[in-house]
């Protein structure tokens, strides 16, 4: 796993914040890394029905500039770089020359440049990459100064707001700068739970204090990394390095909306003969949720059968805090993936039935522009 | 009753007829695995081997297996387990045991710690 690359552990900005709260912290991506502080399913449920702030600090801000920058980008991505509205937010892919992928990142066009969010176990390989794919003239600044911090939940507009009045004003998707004191701080209405909520880029000499001002709110408790897996999986957000990895294309990994009309006309980007055909043709495979009666939750690597053939993997699998029973997803057989198929799961030597159903499995509730 | 404790962070207490045990796991192994959802519990009947798997644990992030404390032949599993596992958080030394069963030979039991000495294991963790 590509966790497992940086031997070394570094400290988040605001460690000794997290250890203070309570705290466990276990090595992930290169950092020690809060895991949980209460217990994941309270954390969970409180981020279903509150604010949770989670330290995200480990994820890679890179901004990207010069001129060309977003043509050159265009050609490396699968997505429309160029059309990107200002100050607008879009998920899209890098892809190796076979089109599997190799990271799954968030581009924001901001005034000074492109901004790029990537997953903190990637950050190193993905700025290498950029670097021998990008033309000289295009800087790629990997910025190590600011930490991150995501504020999701029904109520993370209520607590934001007050801290930086006018927040409330972006739709999901969009992003601003806002003054927090003499500092700035650069903030998207975005997240990877499903809920409503905000990403917050902060100095790091700042981290501790941001982190600490959002949990004096009455709203806001900080949660770990073990409730953002089963937020995320219950919102039916795959995770880099599980549900996606470098032999998964876009088609086959349920990420085929990152690629616009206008890329799948023009194509053009790494990989486009194979994803092309997968779009024209379907995909051998794809990743597909399912749910487990009983409580047994069916964990990663867990082969799936259709009578005695093999037709999935199992690429996360836990147990969901909000509806009570295990869910997962899975790599499916495209003849097997449709909701509603019954397969058998293989725990421990038996055999576990499970069904394919539609993600997300908890609906999402982002603030879009447009949805009253 | 006597009980005993593992490395492994499983208890067992032994009857004093020293024939039969229960089984489970520690306080301070639930607090380690946080919330707890599924417990895979042995049938009766099962042999079990000294060290060897005896039981899974799935808490909301992981499956952890539990190991045998000695050897023998698995009598009963915890019934309660199995519509309320968070048993295990709550009462991990009582209500929340996992099996018993009819050791085979009680020289097994030596070697394993008693509550003082656990304690002093779980302190130099």
């Amino acid at each position: 796993m590509a966790d497992d690359q940086h031997t070394a552990t570094l400290p988040l900005p605001a460690d000794a914040w997290h250890r203070a709260q309570g705290a466990r912290m276990v090595p992930f991506a290169g950092y020690a890394m809060p895991i949980q502080y209460e217990g994941i399913v309270a954390e969970h449920l409180w981020t279903r029905e509150n604010a949770g702030l989670f330290d995200v600090s480990h994820m890679g801000q890179l901004l990207i500039t010069g001129a060309g920058a977003a043509e050159a980008l265009e050609a490396i991505l699968p997505s429309n770089i160029k059309e990107i509205g200002r100050d607008r937010v879009r998920y899209s892919l890098l892809l190796a020359e076979d089109g599997g992928i190799l990271d799954d990142l968030m581009v924001t066009n901001r005034p000074d440049g492109l901004f790029v969010i990537v997953n903190g176990a990637c950050k190193h390989d993905d700025i290498a990459y950029l670097r021998e794919h990008l033309p000289d003239e295009v800087t790629i600044n990997h910025i190590e100064d600011r930490a991150l911090f995501a504020v999701q939940g029904p109520k993370a507009v209520d607590a934001l707001r007050r801290l930086i009045p006018g927040c409330e004003a972006m739709f999901f998707m969009e992003a601003s700068r806002f003054s927090w004191g003499d500092q700035l701080l650069e903030v998207s209405r975005s997240g990877y739970t499903g809920e409503d909520g905000f990403e917050v880029s902060v100095p790091v000499d700042y981290a501790e204090s941001f982190a600490e001002v959002l949990c004096s709110l009455p709203e806001v408790k900080p949660v770990g990394l073990g409730a953002r897996d089963s937020l995320r999986l219950e919102a039916g957000l795959p995770l880099y390095g599980h549900d996606l990895n470098d032999t998964v294309d876009p088609v086959e990994g349920n990420a085929s909306f990152a690629i616009q009309k206008r890329r799948r006309e023009e194509g053009g980007f790494p990989g486009a003969d194979r994803i092309l055909k997968a779009l024209r043709d379907g995909p051998a495979r794809k990743l597909a949720g399912f749910t487990v009666a009983g409580k047994m939750p069916v964990r990663e690597g867990a082969p799936l059968f259709a009578g005695e053939r093999q037709v999935g993997t199992v690429t996360s699998g836990g147990f969901s805090p909000s509806l009570d029973h295990p869910i997962g997803m899975a790599l499916i057989d495209a003849a097997y993936s449709a909701s509603g198929a019954v397969l058998d799961a293989e725990v421990r030597g038996r055999r576990v039935p499970v069904t394919t159903a539609a993600m997300p499995f908890v609906p999402h509730r982002y603030h879009r522009r447009g949805v009253a | 009753m006597m009980r005993y404790f593992t490395e492994d962070h499983e208890w067992i207490d032994v009857a004093d007829s020293g024939e039969t045990a229960t089984v489970g796991i520690t306080d301070y192994a639930q607090g380690q695995l946080g919330d707890i959802v599924f417990v895979e519990l042995p049938a009766s009947g099962t042999r079990l081997t000294k060290g060897g798997d005896a039981a899974v644990v799935e808490s909301v992030k992981a499956a952890s297996d539990v190991y045998a404390p000695v050897s023998g032949t698995v009598s009963e599993g915890n019934p309660s387990l199995e519509g309320e596992p968070a048993l295990v958080n709550t009462a991990a030394e009582t209500d929340g045991w996992f099996f018993t069963l009819v050791l085979d030979d009680r020289s097994e039991l030596e070697g394993l710690m008693d509550e003082a000495a656990y304690k002093a294991f779980v302190d130099s963790l």
